[in-house]
């Protein structure tokens, strides 16, 4: 029912999700924590956007949450069909649950989804002594490199990296193949000869793509 | 007078009223438009109160129209364009950026869940469901709520529960000891004839889209059906049954529908004696939430004979629409307002030559969602209790840019994985 979101979500939590996540262009962004709290660079003009954005996404939260708790585990995201099918699909799904946790609230929901947010342009001449807006090209690219990275030892290994092709490309390929066509990504990428790409091998390898565009998702007010 | 006494006059009088002036003229095709002048109140009201509560509050109309765009722009820009643009490259490290956008995109919004859910209202039908959030906007509008919920809750539900007791009861429950059988035939046909005022197509097969379990009720008052459809429990269930002693109907398990040739059989059956009733079918097997018509099962287009579409469409502004098939439903439905819905009986198709059942059944389907102006998916209603197949994801795996197999959930190549 419609009106359970707005009473649910109550002010201050809107508040701090807008300033973490930065749903309004011009906000300073945040770790996540309860002590800093400033809002003086909010724009009356993105504030009544932001709010209705996030109230939808809230909509959605809570119509994924089968079990009313206030939280989405993981059957809840492969209950959606187009991503069942994705072959990254629980990839993606990993990428919402902190370390060791079965469940994610709104908050955490929102933190994953920040990073899909377009880039502004006035974001980019910011206040560079903040902390780094949880969108930004590099923060975009970290969360690729996660969905790689499964042991999350900063590297990608060949066997890593065996596992997402196998998972995109099927069973069509043999094991050969694919195992050259790893092989030869590595050597490309890797410049200190440990045959794994480290972080910033990784964004070497991709600074001419245009990150902003392929990950971005564009809400519509 | 004392209360009982009271009560009891109003009562009579009320039943007195609703058969003399809406039953019973009914029954003979007449209406005294006594329903008409009911709604036209009521869409006024509610029209007055949805203003109300946009003009108190500044900001809800920029909501008014967001209840039907979606959340966000999905990028429908192709797989090629999505994954390596070099040429002769098999994989790019980039590559994973379409799957997890797409993935995201799903997530945020996907066609699929949201038509299981309940359609977002564009006004206030003064029920709990609001486009806005329910907020305290004004006194006259809280005590209009209020006064609503008492003619729901007092006035309106316990005389739907009474009516149909009372006037109708089911043949089937008359003790056996009692009467003659010779009456409870008799019995039995009258109450054929009072509720079916016209009987045509005798021997085919209706299909409609699904919105609702009610669906029955709406389209039965306008012809006797055989129905086929999915066992209930509770109330639903001894409505069920109780139709049964009036008309033959088929009841099945929906795990024993998994046995197609058992439910093509038995509908073969009953096709074969001309003199049966026309069965209804709902292909989609699944309630669907008013916006949409979601794949149409092949099973009951297997059969042959001449098939009549339906369109059902409920108008949404009285009608509290709760997600189907949800506890509680019928509590609902008997305490809302009034139920509006728009039938159109369209011209029969048959299957053409060349045409196998699941054509047929995708032909039948466009029919019904344009006439009803619904959306028409490709996905399985099904998808609401199951998960996807896992055959289905192996499928979709992309294989490297010089290779075929395209992963595309609007492709007609995913559509003919779907229908099993």
């Amino acid at each position: 029912m419609g009106s359970r979101a707005s009473t649910l979500l109550r002010d201050e939590e809107l508040e701090e999700i807008k300033k973490e996540t930065g749903s309004a262009s011009g906000f300073l962004l945040h770790e996540l924590g309860e002590d800093n709290y400033q809002n003086s660079l909010s724009h009356p003009s993105t504030r009544e956007v932001s709010h209705s954005q996030i109230t939808r996404l809230y909509s959605r939260f809570t119509s994924l949450d089968k079990g009313e708790n206030g939280t989405l585990s993981r059957e809840d995201f492969q209950r959606i069909p187009e991503l069942a099918i994705n072959p990254l699909g629980d990839r993606i799904i990993n990428a919402f649950f902190p370390e060791g946790e079965d469940q994610v609230n709104f908050r955490g929901f929102m933190r994953t989804l920040a990073h899909f947010r377009p880039i502004e342009d006035n974001e980019k001449s910011k206040d560079v002594n903040g902390p780094e807006p949880l969108n930004s090209r590099s923060n975009k690219l970290h969360f690729a490199f996660r969905l790689y990275d499964l042991d999350k030892d900063d590297k990608i290994s060949r066997d890593e990296l065996l596992q997402v092709l196998r998972m995109m490309v099927g069973v069509n390929i043999s094991d050969e193949q694919l195992g050259s066509i790893a092989d030869r990504t590595i050597q490309e990428a890797d410049q200190d000869g440990d045959s794994a790409i480290s972080f910033t091998e990784f964004v070497k390898v991709l600074e001419k793509v245009d990150v902003e565009q392929k990950m971005s998702i564009r809400f519509l007010h | 007078m004392d209360g009982t006494e009271l009560a009891g006059q109003i009562l009579y009088t009320w039943l007195t009223l609703v058969f003399g002036l809406i039953l019973l003229p009914s029954a003979f095709g007449v209406s005294l438009g006594i329903s008409e002048i009911y709604m036209k109140i009521l869409v006024k009201t509610l029209e007055w109160a949805t203003l109300r509560i946009e003009t108190g509050v500044a900001k809800q109309s920029a909501l008014k129209n967001s209840a039907s765009i979606g959340i966000i722009q999905r990028d429908e820009s192709p797989m090629e364009k999505g994954l390596s643009g070099l040429r002769g490259r098999d994989f790019e490290l980039s590559d994973v950026f379409y799957f997890s956008k797409k993935g995201l995109e799903a997530i945020v919004e996907d066609e699929v869940t949201q038509r299981f859910s309940s359609e977002e209202l564009v006004s206030w039908n003064l029920l709990t469901r609001t486009n806005v959030n329910f907020q305290y906007v004004s006194p006259r509008l809280t005590a209009v709520w209020v006064l609503g919920v008492i003619v729901r809750y007092c006035v309106l539900l316990p005389l739907r529960c009474v009516s149909p007791g009372l006037l109708f009861p089911s043949p089937g429950d008359l003790p056996d000891s009692g009467i003659e059988p010779g009456l409870k035939n008799l019995l039995s046909e009258l109450v054929h004839l009072t509720c079916c005022r016209i009987c045509v197509r005798k021997g085919g097969i209706c299909v409609a889209n699904h919105t609702s379990p009610i669906d029955v009720l709406i389209l039965t008052t306008d012809g006797c059906y055989t129905m086929v459809g999915q066992v209930h429990g509770g109330l639903m269930g001894i409505i069920q049954r109780a139709m049964v002693k009036a008309c033959p109907h088929v009841w099945f398990e929906r795990s024993e529908m998994k046995d197609r040739h058992l439910v093509v059989k038995r509908l073969k059956e009953h096709i074969a004696h001309k003199k049966e009733l026309p069965i209804l079918i709902f292909p989609e097997g699944t309630c669907i939430n008013n916006t949409s018509v979601m794949m149409f099962k092949k099973g009951s287009f297997e059969i042959g004979g001449t098939i009549h579409p339906v369109a059902i469409k409920v108008r949404q502004i009285i009608h509290s629409h709760t997600p189907p098939c949800q506890r509680h439903y019928l509590l609902r439905v008997m305490t809302s307002w009034a139920i509006v819905c728009d039938v159109w009986y369209m011209p029969p198709m048959t299957r053409e030559e060349g045409e196998d059942a699941v054509q047929f059944a995708n032909r039948v389907k466009s029919a019904i969602a344009v006439q009803g102006g619904l959306t028409e998916l490709p996905w399985d209603g099904g998808l609401k209790r199951a998960k996807v197949k896992d055959a289905f994801k192996e499928e979709q795996m992309v294989v490297s840019t010089s290779s075929c197999q395209r992963w595309n959930p609007r492709c007609p190549f995913w559509l003919l994985l779907v229908q099993h």
